[in-house]
């Protein structure tokens, strides 16, 4: 991190105090967003940040770039025609997880197989946080939340394990508790010219925490310590010792077409193709 | 000289008409009866420098039109009844964002999935009202494919200058239609765009607006750096939740920008107008039928006339007030149950009788049935 990151300028500091409660991750991810956005060099008036809805939503309000709140699980489907019109921009989404695993979920998929250059952020805090602690399709299986007063029945998705079967040409995990690592994870997903998923585990201590006896953020973010497992580490582990752990770091990347380029070469053929002569060659 | 007389179907001149007002960007979802939209629109977009795509779902359409109109290119999907009801939470993000947009939905019978290729007009009240919350919204209405192309232009021009959404409300019998039509008389239609901003990117306001009008729209990536958000919000575009004068503004500013314009709106026809005494008011398919039935009607000697309305909402009260008046009955035949008939007696029930000559069974109406209700044979109708 360059000593000389002014976190300031890239923020809407007229919006604060922001809305998030004490010990949340958001802030956190926004932090490491901004410190990625300051090492690519991104001119802000060429950032375009799209959200969906929920606590993490509504970090596209703070920032001093092109932002889009827009409706529940659609950030994705917006971002995607901002990006096919104008192919110039770097967009990012930026959401949570209820909004891109279960509403969103099938614009999450398309947008992986079409591998189009977006970056997309999901915030994973296992819960949602804006309606008062109803579990996601990413809280673990057992857990408590409002809408599972006797445990939650329902398993979690991998949603990493999804992107990458999807098509996603970049996926990776980064955890609150590292927002270097996070920081780093993020600038390679925007390097990436195609689909790139960054899932950051966070915490919301406030209702997911509280449900299920977690403690404060900073046993939260113990917890995320001694739970994970960097994917470099784990290639050198013993899998006994790797079973349990959540991974971290780059899990996959490849090589596909990217689709707004797809569409740009598509354009050429249409148009130098006369209409009457493809008509007569059906 | 070669003719430029075409035959044409009337989603394709909707798909050229749009072509014609500038249209660079399409996402649609195939749904019958209005594919071949998308279809014409996946083949010559790329040709004329835009885009297509086909999206995962009827929702993400809507998001994507939306978001390509953020960047200053005209944007349009186009749906039928069960897309149309799925696009509806996005048309209120339009709406209360004000990107303009247009979304054709080529009406089939419903409710649910109905009758796909059976013609109807039960959506012209969820053209009105199918997104929550008070808004106002335009929705035209063509009865051929020429008006298909020419009303599309139209959507356009109110969308862009209105800064909101317009929902073009083809049916079934329209949108499969073929005519030959002569489209080279709107060759020099107006086309109109978006107004822009011309403040510095500093002093922009993204919503703020000179009394009732839309305001500037600047397009993300220019410098403006805005913020677009689905909440209430005040003339910087962020959220409000507290400031309730300033919701109210919003709202008011949403719905009279558009009501309070509905002359400037309004598109319409007058056949035979002249010393009727009914007055046969229809739009869509069904007015094709009327001007059969008021044509017919007319050589028995019964004074009617018909108004064919072109533009639905805002709903024209002054006109329809005003071509009313003195008419003995006004008769509304529809293929919905009464849907635009209400509307019209909430205006002119003071002043004049309302009938409703309604049909649900997924049939075209006939112009017969209008004949019959003048020579006072006529089954089902009802006085409102």
């Amino acid at each position: 991190m360059p000593k000389s990151f002014n976190v300031n300028k890239y923020l809407r500091k007229d919006k604060m105090p922001h809305i998030w409660c004490p010990g949340c991750g958001n802030g956190m991810v926004m932090s490491a967003f901004l410190r990625a956005v300051d090492g690519l060099r991104l001119d802000p008036d060429r950032v375009v940040v799209v959200s969906g809805i929920g606590c993490s939503s509504r970090i596209s309000g703070y920032m001093d770039f092109n932002t889009l709140h827009t409706t529940h699980g659609r950030p994705l489907a917006f971002a995607t025609g901002i990006k096919l019109a104008n192919p110039s921009l770097e967009v990012v989404v930026i959401t949570g997880d209820g909004d891109a695993t279960a509403i969103g979920g099938n614009h999450f998929l398309h947008s992986c197989r079409r591998n189009i250059n977006i970056t997309m952020v999901i915030i994973n805090n296992n819960i949602y946080g804006m309606t008062g602690g109803q579990y996601s399709p990413l809280t673990p299986k057992g857990e408590s939340a409002s809408t599972a007063p006797y445990g939650n029945i329902e398993p979690e998705m991998d949603i990493c394990a999804v992107a990458e079967a999807a098509g996603a040409t970049y996926v990776a995990r980064g955890i609150t508790y590292q927002p270097v690592v996070m920081e780093d994870l993020i600038l390679q997903g925007i390097e990436n010219n195609g689909f790139s998923l960054v899932e950051v585990i966070s915490q919301c201590p406030i209702y997911y925490g509280r449900m299920n006896k977690k403690g404060d953020a900073i046993d939260m973010l113990k917890w995320q310590k001694e739970n994970t497992v960097s994917q470099k580490a784990a290639s050198n582990m013993p899998p006994a010792a790797v079973k349990g752990k959540i991974i971290t770091g780059i899990l996959s990347t490849q090589y596909r077409p990217e689709f707004v380029e797809e569409y740009e070469s598509i354009k050429k053929v249409a148009q130098g193709v006369k209409y009457d002569e493809r008509r007569a060659e059906m | 000289m070669k003719s430029s007389r075409k035959l044409m179907q009337g989603n394709e001149a909707c798909a050229e008409g749009a072509l014609k007002a500038g249209v660079k960007f399409f996402a649609g979802y195939p749904i019958t009866p209005s594919t071949e939209i998308a279809e014409t629109l996946a083949e010559k977009l790329p040709r004329a420098g835009g885009v297509f795509i086909q999206m995962e779902d009827e929702i993400a359409s809507m998001a994507a039109v939306i978001g390509a109109s953020l960047t200053g290119v005209k944007s349009m999907t186009a749906t039928s009844g069960p897309g149309f009801s799925l696009k509806q939470e996005n048309i209120g993000f339009a709406v209360m964002t004000e990107i303009p947009c247009v979304v054709v939905n080529v009406q089939r019978l419903g409710p649910s999935t109905g009758g796909p290729t059976l013609p109807a007009q039960g959506d012209v009240m969820q053209a009105r009202w199918g997104t929550h919350g008070e808004h106002a919204m335009i929705a035209l209405c063509p009865a051929s494919v020429e008006e298909a192309y020419y009303l599309t232009i139209m959507a356009f021009n109110y969308s862009e200058r209105f800064r909101t959404p317009v929902v073009l409300l083809l049916d079934e019998t329209i949108g499969h239609l073929r005519e030959s039509v002569d489209l080279k008389k709107y060759e020099d239609t107006r086309i109109i765009n978006r107004p822009v901003p011309w403040e510095a990117p500093g002093q922009y306001l993204p919503y703020k607006a000179e009394g009732d009008e839309p305001p500037p729209m600047a397009s993300l990536g220019e410098g403006y750096r805005f913020h677009v958000t689905g909440l209430v919000h005040d003339e910087s575009g962020f959220p409000v939740a507290g400031n309730h004068a300033a919701i109210d503004r919003l709202l008011t500013r949403l719905s009279n920008k558009i009501i309070k314009r509905q002359e400037e709106i309004t598109l319409y026809k007058e056949f035979m107008t002249e010393n009727a005494q009914y007055l046969v008011i229809a739009y869509g398919a069904t007015a094709r039928s009327a001007y059969g039935a008021v044509e017919l009607a007319r050589k028995e000697g019964y004074r009617v006339g018909l108004l064919h309305m072109q533009t639905l909402w805002p709903f024209p009260e002054k006109l329809v007030r005003q071509k009313t008046l003195g008419k003995k009955t006004v008769l509304v035949p529809e293929m919905n149950l009464g849907q635009y008939a209400r509307e019209i007696k909430k205006t002119v029930a003071d002043q004049t009788q309302v009938v409703t000559l309604s049909q649900v069974d997924g049939r075209i109406f006939h112009p017969s049935r209008i004949v019959a209700f003048l020579r006072g044979e006529a089954k089902y109708a009802q006085v409102l």
